[in-house]
Formats: C-alpha cells, structure tokens, sequence
C-alpha cells in the first residue's frame, strides 16, 4: 500500500518535466552555440503557439476524463473554410482588413461550433469520446480534402501579403503567436488552478459519480471543456494559415497527438482528475525542442523525430507512476 | 501459545506515528475482537497482522517466530486471510471467478469452470448467499459482495481470518449467517480476528478483546470481563451517557410533499409530507427501495411524481436543480459517491458548494477557514494534509456530511448516516441531526439499524419491495418494524 501523501506525491511529477527540459535547453546549449539566440529561441516559442494554444484546451478536456483526436483534422477543415471565405468575398470587399476580419470570426465560429458538435454527442448520446473524436477526426480531414478538391487551398495572393503580419509581425521583437500563446496560457493556468470550472473539471474527472452526487453540472461542464477547445483550434488556424497562405489534406496532420502527448508529459493524469496548464506548456516546449535541437545537430538524424519524442512519451508516463509513490 | 501476534509495533505514514507500540496476540479456536473510535489505527493493525503493510518497527510473530511478510502473497501462503473494509474485488468479473481469482482450478492447461462453479454454489450455500455463480460482481448489492468476499477466504485454508468491518454492510439477517460461519471456523482452530461498530455482536461472539485508542492499546483481556457499556466507555475514554439525544421538535411549516413518486424498476406511488424541525425516519430491508426512491426524488435516477417543496411544484431532473430548491441528497456509499478519495480534505469539503467560494475566482482562505470550522464542528480527526482515501471510514462519513451541510440545504436526506462509525461519533452525530432539525430543517434518515430509527426519528415510514407499507409514530417498536419491513401485517394501505 502507498504511503503517499499529497504534497510528496507532487513533488515528484512536477520536477520531472521541469527537470528535463532543463537538459534538453543545457545539451542544446552545449551542443550549438545559436541555440539560446534570439532567433532560435523565438522560433522555437513560435512553432510550439499552435500545438500549445491547442493542447492548453486539451488539457482541459483530458482533466475532465475526456479526449479530442479531431482538433488536427479540424484545424485543417477550419483552415480551408476560412481560406474558400476570404477568396470568395475578394471580388465584393475588396482587399482589405474586413475580409480578414471575417475570416477570423469564420474560423472561431466553425471551431466553436466544432466543438460543440463533439460535445454534444459525447455528453447528451452518451458515445465515448473517443469514438466520436475518431469519427469526426475522419470526417474533418475528408472534407478538408474535398474542398481542396484533393490539392491545396491557396489564399488570394494580394490577401495573403496583407495577412502576413499576423503570423511573421509582433511586438518588441515578439511575434503574435507568442503573444496569443502566452495569453492563452495564463487564462488557461488560472482557470484551471483558481475557478470553479477548473475545479469542477478535475472532479468529474476523479470519479463522476462524486461529482453528480455533488451537485455539480456535469454534462454542462464536460460539453464546455469541448467547446473551449474548439474555439481554441481556431484561434490556433487563425494565426497559422498567414503562415503559408494555404491549406491541404495534410495541414495538422498529426496535431492531436502532439497536443495529446504535450498534455501527458506535463503531467496531467490521461485518465483524468489531475490537470495544469503549465506543466502543457513544458510538454509542448519540450516536444518542439527536440525537433529542433535535431535539426541543429547532426549526431542524429532529424528523421528520427519521431522515435525521440515517442521515447520521452512513454518515460513520461513512467515517471508519472513512480511520482504515485509506490 | 499465538499463532500470529505483534510485539511493540509502531506504524508511521511520512511523518505522522499512527500506531505506537501496539502489542495484540491471536489464540487458535478463538475469535478475537478489536475495537476502537474511527481512527484509531484498528485497519493499519489488521494490513500490518495481514502483511498488507510492514510495521515501521517491532515485529509480527508468527508462530512465536518472527517474521517480516514481504508480500501478501507469502502471508496468504502461511494460511492468513484479510478481508478488507473496502471491496477488493474485479467488479467486471464474475462471483466465481472473483473467488477463484489468482488459484483457478485447472484440468490439464485448460480452466475446469464445472468444478469452480460447484465449489462457488457450495461455499455460497454455506453462506445461504442465493447469488448465481455467474452474476457478475458490479450487479451485487453490497451484502452480496461482502458474502462474496467472505466465500473467497473460506476457499483458502485459512489459519488466521482477518476481518475488517465485516458486518458494516450486512442486515441482521446476515449478519447472524456471517457469525454462524465465524464459530464453524472457530470450532475447527481457526483464529479469528474481527471489528465492529456494533457492540451488541462483539459481546455476542467474542473469546478474547482489544480496545485502541489513539494509536494505542488501552485494554485487552477476556472479552467476557466486558459489557457494551464499558467497552464504549473504554474506547472513547470518558463515561457514555445515553445514545439519543432528547427530541425535542416542534413540527413547522411543510416543507417537502412528495404523491406518486415512482422510480421504475424500484419503487411506486410513494407519498409523505415532512415538516421543518422533523426528522422522518426510513426503514426497511435492504433491497426495499429505500435508496432508489430517494435519489429519485433528488434527480439522480430517472422518476416521476408530484414533489411540492416549501408549497411550490418542483420538476427535478438533475441532483442540481434539487440543490438549487434546497433538497440534498447525502449519499450510503461515501468510497465511489460520496468523495473523491485522491483529493485532499479541502477540494471534498468545498466541492457542493463551490460556488459559495467563487467570486470569479476561488478564494482559497476561505476555503481553508471553511474547513477549519468543518474540522472543528464535526470532529473530524486525521492528518489535514492527507488525501481522503487515506482517512479512517469514520472520518470520511463525518467529512462527508460536513460537506453536504456546506451547500446548506433546508431538506436533507441522509442514507444511513452512521455506517462504519464508532459509537462515540454516533452520539455526536445524532445530537447533530436533531440540532439541524431544532435550527428548522426538515431530515429524513434512511437507516437499516432499527435502533437508530426508533431512537432518532419522529415518524417512521416503513418500506418493502418499493412501496410504503406503514408510518408509525416515535413510540415504535423493532417489532412492529420488522412485521411491516417482512410485510407480516399492514398499518395502512399502501398509499
Ligand atoms: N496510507 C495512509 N497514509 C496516511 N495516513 C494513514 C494511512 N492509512 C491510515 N492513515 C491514518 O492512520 C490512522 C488510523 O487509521 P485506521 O484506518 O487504522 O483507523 P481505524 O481504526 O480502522 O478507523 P475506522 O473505524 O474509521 O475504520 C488515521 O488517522 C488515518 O488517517
Ligand atoms: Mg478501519
């Protein structure tokens, strides 16, 4: 039987994230001199605003006992809806902010109402989320698909200069998905740790008999946590389609699982109950580092990504029990 | 001479000493009671006797000799069983499997189920258990899980029994079966270790007796030399006076008025009004419904039916909705309903009225200040920084109506408020249930202690197989519960 009480129990689960990606920012360090730069580090916080603003949402949904393997395809689908917009009101608006503008509203509507669609299967038909994210995992990618009409949706080309910014622009040296990542989090992290809502999300997902027998809305509460992400995975297109200017059936491929191990490796508990938005954030940060401290480097080849990321995944988890204190 | 004994046995978690130099012996042939105030250290000396856990120092005799189990396996292979006071079962598996579970009967590679399947019929008909070998465990009522906890340690050869809290969960009935079964195996040398709230069935089968308090062992000997009242007395440490406190109500304004309540599948057509200041006593066999109707009544199962609360029509759907009308529920099965046993104390207390400490965002220092008040009004006892599953089952009852009471409802319905809880804080409970009555609350208490009825309620209603089948006044006897309860004669017509 475990002896474990709280505060040891933490201790443990919450040094382990922090620690390696310590090694990995001291081994890149060590490794290839521009890696603390500027630009490097810039890049890196850059890469990791889409995943991270997305995977801030997934930990919600995973604290209450829940799962989203639909947000990649679904920031596709967003990200090609939004584009088809844009296109389509050029010849009436003109070149110009408004068009943009809606755009943006398009893909946060479309993500909201995303999100709710997953929300409300799951909650109110009572189907697993798992099945009903894969099912709309697959449908999301098709259409995306469909609207591509099997190639690549590109925004008009006069529209895409003036979208840029969003994407390349900032503040002192910040550029925007910074800013909005950073954001993103700091909601996120007080909502999880001093609300209601963050409380209740942990509750349901403890044990949710507990938290019915408590009063507490349960239905309402998971179908927000669904709904939230959404929203976020257009907030997440919003800011990633000035990147390119286009989208394809490949756009945010793999996404939800990134997001998925972004979450788990910063230790909150994939069976739900536990939740922080932080530790997400060095989750997401370490994933990112390792893609570019391969590129950085050549004692391994870049192409085992994959394999180093799965790697850490798995010890993650493992550190994860022992932090239980056996 | 004992077969398994502790010597000096001290046990800490972290920090905390919980038990402090605990010395117990166990006699073959004799059946050996512990008993103690909720946290008192009676479970960790069980798991340290049982090999569950290691003592963090004196030793365990086994035999005379000294031994340090390094698992429960190589305890169990010396013939010593524990039957623990939570389930410990696969509830996805079947009874028989459960029974089976980790010593299948094989016939070559293969599974021989004919022979496990009558081995399971005949050590449940031994327990007059009529379960189907076949049901699988998360259907089980409660009793019929403890029944099948108890045929898996009597298909062990067992030298040593260990049983934690066995009859917490059972009716009388069973109750009676499970101590027939206790002095078969005392006549055939088994030593028996055993506790229980419930004084009355420690006078009846006990040989030999331990008494903890804080940790510690305050008196052993002959259990004989004891009567119920001075084990309570010995156990809480000061003189008991009488267990129910005086009622004194004055019956105010209605408050709850409930016709043709139906919970399909449980219970029809139940009707009865309560007033402020009363307590309206529950009773009936387990299985009778009781639990079904009233959490349908506060929307936790599908239901239909007229319920006015303070005069005005109510549509409950959702246990919310109930709350928000000022109706709560309080919950039998405090381990998977009740709490949420790897949180602390203070996200339990504060999870049904959270909105109390949420302006926007929590307030922690109230919360804090919340649970100090918690602690202090409801005796709860415990280390403050554990995480609930860790309290005593004690603690964790009082936790839980501490919580209940937070959210401040005028109707509360409380399901068998004192299960697993020592007889000094059933005192203490029962002067808080008539002191939340006194303050105007109406309160229903659903008991299967017909004592507890009889000493708590103003008016009792009695129910069998869904269906009210008398009310009877204060002045009620077991007796007269009981003939309704077996449906032997009728009071009134079912309404
Ligand atoms: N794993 C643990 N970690 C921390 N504290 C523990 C742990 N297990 C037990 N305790 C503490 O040890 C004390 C004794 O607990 P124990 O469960 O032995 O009491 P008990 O006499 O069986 O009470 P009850 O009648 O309520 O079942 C309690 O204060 C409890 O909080
Ligand atoms: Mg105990």
């Amino acid at each position: 039987m475990s002896d474990a009480t709280a505060p040891r129990r933490i201790r443990m689960t919450v040094i382990g994230p922090i620690l390696a990606l310590v090694l990995l920012v001291v081994a890149g360090a060590l490794m290839n001199p521009n890696f603390l730069g500027w630009d490097n580090v810039t890049n890196v916080l850059a890469r990791s605003a889409f995943i991270g603003i997305i995977a801030v949402g997934m930990t919600f949904v995973i604290t209450a006992g829940g799962l989203d393997l639909s947000v990649g395809s679904m920031a596709a689908f967003i990200a090609g809806l939004m584009i088809l917009v844009m296109n389509s009101l050029v010849p009436s608006m003109g070149v110009g902010i408004p068009v943009i503008l809606v755009g943006m509203a398009v893909a946060l509507l479309a993500g909201l109402a995303a999100g709710l669609l997953n929300g409300i299967l799951i909650t109110r038909l009572g189907i697993e989320a798992f099945i009903v994210t894969l099912g709309s995992m697959g449908i999301y990618r098709s259409l995306v698909t469909w609207l591509a009409d099997g190639g690549t949706l590109s925004l008009d080309f006069a529209l895409r200069s003036l979208y840029q910014p969003v994407y390349y622009g900032g503040i002192f040296g910040i550029t925007w998905p910074i800013i909005v990542f950073a954001v993103v989090v700091v909601i996120g992290e007080i909502v999880m740790r001093s609300t209601a809502f963050g409380r209740h999300c942990a509750a349901i997902g403890s044990n949710e008999q507990v938290a019915k027998y408590s009063s507490v809305r349960v239905d309402r509460v998971r179908l927000t946590t669904y709904a939230a992400l959404g929203l976020l995975v257009g907030l997440a297109t919003i800011m990633y389609v000035p990147r390119l200017g286009s989208a394809s059936s490949a756009t945010g491929m793999l996404w939800e699982l990134e997001a998925i191990a972004a979450v788990i490796i910063g230790g909150t508990v994939l069976k739900g109950g536990f939740g922080r938005v932080w530790g997400t954030v060095i989750g997401v940060l370490i994933l990112t580092l390792i893609g570019n401290l391969l590129n950085l480097t050549d004692f391994v080849s870049p192409y085992l990504n994959g394999a180093i990321q799965g790697a850490i995944i798995v010890l993650a988890v493992v550190l994860q029990r022992e932090g239980k204190a056996r | 001479m004992s077969v398994l004994a502790l010597k000096n046995v001290s046990r800490s978690f972290g920090p905390i000493e919980v038990l402090h130099g605990v010395d117990i012996a166990l006699r073959p042939g004799r059946v050996h009671a512990l008993i103690g105030e909720n946290g008192a250290g009676k479970s960790t000396t069980m798991k340290i006797l049982a090999g569950y856990q290691p003592p963090s120092s004196g030793q365990v005799l086994l035999d005379g000799r000294p031994v340090g189990f390094a698992s429960m396996g190589q305890a169990e292979a010396q013939g010593i069983s524990m039957i623990h006071q939570e389930f410990n079962l696969a509830e996805q598996l079947t009874v028989e499997q459960n029974i089976f579970l980790g010593r299948e009967l094989k016939r070559g590679p293969f599974l021989d189920k004919p022979a496990m399947r009558a081995r399971t019929r005949d050590l449940l008909d031994r327990l007059e258990c009529r379960v189907a070998p076949d049901r699988v465990v998360s259907t089980l009522s409660n009793s019929d899980k403890q029944m099948v906890e108890i045929a898996k340690a009597l298909l062990r050869d067992t030298r040593v029994l260990v049983m934690d809290e066995p009859t917490a969960v059972l009716t009388r009935a069973e109750t009676a079966i499970l101590l027939r079964q206790v002095r078969a195996l005392r006549e055939a040398g088994t030593a028996v270790l055993f506790t229980s709230h419930k004084l009355d069935e420690v006078e009846a089968i006990a040989d030999d007796l331990t008494i903890m308090r804080d940790g510690r062992v305050v008196w052993t000997g002959e259990a004989a030399a004891m009567d119920q009242h001075a084990m309570a007395n010995a156990m809480v440490g000061r003189e008991m006076s009488d267990l129910f406190p005086a009622k004194v109500s004055t019956p105010g304004e209605v408050a709850l008025q409930v016709a043709n309540l139906t919970v399909p599948g449980f219970s029809r057509d139940i009707g009865f009004t309560l007033r402020r200041g009363e307590v309206l006593g529950v009773a009936g066999l387990i299985g009778s419904g009781r639990t079904e109707t009233f959490e349908g009544l506060c929307g936790l199962r599908p239901a239909t039916g007229d319920v006015r609360i303070f005069g005005q029509p109510a549509r409950i759907d959702h246990p919310w909705q109930a709350q928000s009308l000022g109706l709560c529920y309080l919950t039998e099965d405090r381990k998977t309903r009740g709490l949420l046993l790897g949180k602390g104390l203070r996200e339990n207390l504060t999870l049904q009225a959270l909105s109390k400490f949420s302006r926007g965002l929590l307030d922690t220092g109230a919360e804090e200040r919340a649970l100090d008040r918690a602690i202090a009004d409801f005796d709860i006892r415990g280390h403050r920084g554990a995480l609930v599953g860790n309290l005593s089952g004690g603690n964790q009852q009082k936790l839980l109506f501490a919580k209940t009471m937070l959210a401040d409802p005028q109707i509360v319905v409380i399901d068998e408020p004192t299960r697993g809880i020592d007889i000094g804080t059933k005192q203490q409970m029962y002067v808080l249930i008539r002191r939340l009555a006194a303050e105007g609350r109406a309160i229903v208490v659903i008991s299967s202690e017909m004592q507890e009825v009889i000493g708590l309620a103003d008016r009792i209603l009695v129910m069998r197989h869904g269906r009210i089948t008398g009310e009877l006044g204060a002045d009620a006897t077991e007796d007269a519960i009981v003939k309704l309860a077996m449906g032997v004669a009728t009071e009134r017509e079912p309404a």
